[in-house]
């Protein structure tokens, strides 16, 4: 069944904060093979003019994972979690997440289309800390496939 | 730092193994058994595990970050997620080749960047490119 245009523009509610540790950055920069010192050495980030170790830039998706969990598995829009793909993917990063940040996530659907048999979802995600600082906003399109597709 | 339009990117290869999905897997939390599972892999339609298309585009991002030695001065990524990359269980795995080439300056101190990463001679990222702060 396609999903409901309606539920465009439904907000989330605000996630408990996701506290970002050096450990889980170093974790996650090793796992993506990536070299840069900023990843990992304290000393080498603030050099840079940065106040502790920065994430890679793809790091946003484990900060907003819980939340981008509670849109597809959100009871009323009804969406076939088996059938989902992951269409597209941005972030644009107002400034780098950092360790010690404390960060929120609000989850929106931005557009739900339909094209050829598929139901193409668009997601974003605004990462601000606790204190209200947007830090960074990811956009995540879900193509979920239709029965036939 | 000056950066003209058409500068390459030194290029990056890549090789992704199955552990290096089972590490990723528990990095991210995306345990989804696609991509560490062939059964599960070839029930949804699929040759054998795929790589997670957030693996593969992670990867991609390092040709920038190694490039402009600062990450944070990544301030947009993005991409399609076109083809998947197959990864067999061997001890060679699936080689990833990634190039980039600034293509537009946007003369507010930042660049784009348009990246491709093939694997098998064909593109499995579409329209990735990053926008990177220069000056």
């Amino acid at each position: 069944m396609p999903l409901d245009p309606a539920f465009t523009g439904r907000s989330y509610p605000p996630s408990q904060p996701y506290d970002v540790s050096r450990e889980k950055i170093r974790e996650f920069a090793d796992a993506i093979g990536a070299t840069s010192p900023a990843y990992r050495d304290a000393e080498a980030a603030k050099a840079l003019g940065h106040r502790d170790v920065i994430a890679p830039p793809t790091f946003a998706i484990v900060v907003s994972m819980k939340t981008n969990e509670t849109v597809m598995f959100d009871p009323e829009l009804r969406l076939d979690y088996s059938r989902v793909v992951h269409g597209d993917q941005n972030f644009t990063h107002h400034r780098p997440i950092t360790a010690g940040d404390q960060l929120v996530c609000v989850a929106h659907i931005d557009s739900i289309t339909s094209r050829m048999g598929n139901d193409m979802v668009t997601v974003r995600t605004e990462i601000s800390t606790v204190d209200g600082e947007l830090v960074a906003t990811a956009k995540s399109m879900l193509v979920v496939r239709g029965q036939d597709a | 730092m000056t950066v003209e339009v058409g500068t390459e990117l030194p290029a990056l290869s890549v090789r992704l193994t199955r552990a290096d999905l089972v590490r990723y897997a528990g990095a991210s939390l995306d345990f989804n058994p696609i991509h560490w599972n062939e059964k599960t892999a070839k029930d949804v339609g699929l040759p054998d595990v795929i790589a997670h298309g957030m693996l593969t585009m992670a990867v991609a991002s390092r040709i920038v970050a190694e490039w402009i030695g600062d990450p944070g001065a990544i301030v947009e990524y993005g991409c399609r997620f076109g083809r998947p990359v197959v990864v067999p269980n061997d001890g060679e795995g699936a080689l990833v080749e990634v190039t980039a080439k600034v293509t537009k300056d946007f003369e507010d101190g930042t660049v784009k960047v348009n990246i491709n990463a093939a694997f098998d001679g064909k593109s499995v990222l579409t329209g990735a490119f990053a926008r990177v702060r220069v000056a």
